[in-house]
């Protein structure tokens, strides 16, 4: 099945119905994308599809055909958020890491305090208390 | 890790092929953003053969005004009568549509409170409708489920909540479908025979296992949207442990249309995730005429009296029951500010 894969064509054979962050981690061989609950309710495993955050422990293979999906390794290391999240303690265990900086990222350049909560109210995180998080996002933006 | 079974993924892109294909299919179950059913399917609650997918069928897709026949016209049109939402529009579009902002702002507001961003971006209207009930004891792996005893619900004998009845009474869990019944909504629900089209309050029975009319080979086609008259006043309040994520607690939708000088002409009042269905309040006619913020009280009252929680969610029903009045009185006076 062919989707496009941090902007670069993919073909993977896989079953369709193989949950996304599976094929990720598995057939691609990407494990930036992390599994938490597998339940769609931690918010670890999200990816980009066509630029929306979505969990991919809910997404079956078989519905990202066609589409442009997005991880954490499509960043490259260089993303803003990245560094800050490292300066900025918005990163501990770092399990939430990954899903935390694609569902800021797909909040577009420079969202505000509020957009940042409710943008990333799908994201759990055990360690950080959120605040070095919301520090780092702000960090990056300002 | 819990893994999938086998079954047939299967990509129908027009409405017919998957009404054929559900047809053709004794075991087939239709997938949209799979938000609900992939958990379940892990749970071995479903284990379908076949999957039939809603996410290319480009019918099912949009969000916009109708005539009264159901015709898409143009935003400015004089002959708008109702709008349609398709069984394919996403969470996050309903939430974000700046028309369903505008005239039914507590349909914006609930579809917005349907669980995480992630999920809404996935999750459908269609899939919505057709939400399992939930239950404590039903909303877990096979290993738990085997490991108490099955239930009613699925794969045994009796019910772990009301220990004695022969009716399941999981909780409806939806977010919008009690929004939409306080807007006289309908469905439109497609088949390989035809399409029927019913209220949304009719589409919901008092049975958690099933809690539908809809049959095996039915889709919902999309959702049709009366358009109010000018003084249309709306609400809906959702009660969960946490303030994302979580599916309702208890949840209010109401609607009013209150006639200038403040008097209310008709409200009407759905409470839900208490039952396997979403409860219309009767009785609310009565209080017809008086301005609204007179009636809370009343209204509130009445909700009390017809809610009966049972112990089907982990959270206490005495409490859940005693934030029916509380939230009712709190959506009614949202929507009397500035009355
Ligand atoms: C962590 C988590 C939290 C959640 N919280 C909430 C919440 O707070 N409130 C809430 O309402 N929901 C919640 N949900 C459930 C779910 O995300 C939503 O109800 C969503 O709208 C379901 O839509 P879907 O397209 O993903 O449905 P699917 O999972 O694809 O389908 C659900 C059911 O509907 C059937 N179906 C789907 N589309 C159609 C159609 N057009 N016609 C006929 N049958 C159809 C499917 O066969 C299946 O039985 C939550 C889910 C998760 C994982
Ligand atoms: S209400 Fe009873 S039958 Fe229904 S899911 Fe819960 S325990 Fe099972
Ligand atoms: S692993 Fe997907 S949401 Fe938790
Ligand atoms: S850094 Fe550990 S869960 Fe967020």
């Amino acid at each position: 099945m062919r989707f496009i894969l941090n902007g670069a064509p993919a073909e993977v054979d896989a079953h369709p119905m193989k949950r996304l962050l599976d094929v990720l981690r598995e057939d691609c061989g990407l494990t930036g994308t992390k599994e938490g609950c597998g339940e769609g309710e931690c918010g670890a495993c999200t990816v980009l599809i066509d630029g929306e955050p979505v969990v991919s422990c809910l997404v079956p293979f078989a519905q990202a055909r066609e589409a442009e999906v997005v991880t954490i390794e499509g960043l490259g290391g260089e993303h803003p958020y990245q560094r800050a999240f490292a300066e900025f303690s918005g990163a501990q265990c770092g399990i939430c890491t990954p899903g935390m900086i694609l569902a800021a990222v797909a909040l577009g350049p420079a969202p505000t305090l509020e957009e940042v909560r409710t943008g990333l109210a799908g994201n759990l995180c055990r360690c950080t208390g959120y605040e070095a998080i919301y520090r780092a996002i702000h960090s990056a933006t300002a | 890790m819990l893994r999938l079974h086998e079954y047939r993924y299967h990509r129908p892109a027009r409405l017919a092929d998957a009404l054929a294909l559900l047809r053709e299919h004794e075991d087939a179950l239709a997938i949209a953003g799979g938000t609900d059913l992939m958990p379940n399917m892990k749970h071995r609650l479903f284990t379908p053969r076949h999957l039939v997918a809603l996410k290319g069928i480009a019918e099912l897709r949009g969000i916009g005004l109708a005539d009264g026949a159901g015709n898409p016209v143009a935003d400015d049109s004089p002959h708008a009568r109702e709008l349609v939402i398709g069984a394919g529009a996403t969470l996050t579009e309903v939430s974000r549509n700046p028309l369903v902002r505008r005239v039914f702002p507590s349909l914006a507001a609930a579809a917005g409170k349907v669980a995480a961003p992630q999920i809404r971006n996935s999750g459908t209207m269609g899939g919505n409708l057709c939400l399992d009930t939930r239950c404590t004891y039903y909303n877990q792996s096979y290993f738990w489920r085997e490991a108490l005893g099955f239930c009613l619900k699925k794969d045994g004998e009796v019910c772990h909540v009301t220990k004695v009845g022969r009716k399941c009474v999981a909780a409806h869990s939806a977010d919008t479908p009690p929004v939409l019944m306080t807007l006289g909504a309908s469905i439109d629900l497609a088949s390989a025979n035809g399409t029927r089209t019913l209220p949304v309050a009719d589409f919901f029975i008092a049975d958690g296992k099933a809690n539908t009319v809809r049959r095996r080979d039915e889709l919902v086609h999309r959702i049709r949207i009366p358009l109010p008259a000018p003084g249309l006043r709306t609400a809906y309040r959702k009660v969960r442990q946490r303030n994302s994520v979580d599916y309702p607690l208890l949840s209010i939708a109401a609607a009013a249309r209150l006639t200038p000088g403040s008097g209310v002409e008709s409200l009407s009042l759905v409470v839900s995730a208490l039952g396997a269905k979403p409860r219309m309040v009767s009785g609310l006619d009565k209080l017809a005429g008086a301005p609204l913020h007179e009636v809370v009280d009343a209204a509130a009252a009445l909700a009390f009296k017809q809610c009966h929680p049972l112990e089907n969610l982990i959270v206490d029903p005495d409490w859940r029951h005693a934030m029916v009045p509380v939230y009712v009185r709190r959506a009614l006076e949202e929507m009397a500010v500035g009355a």
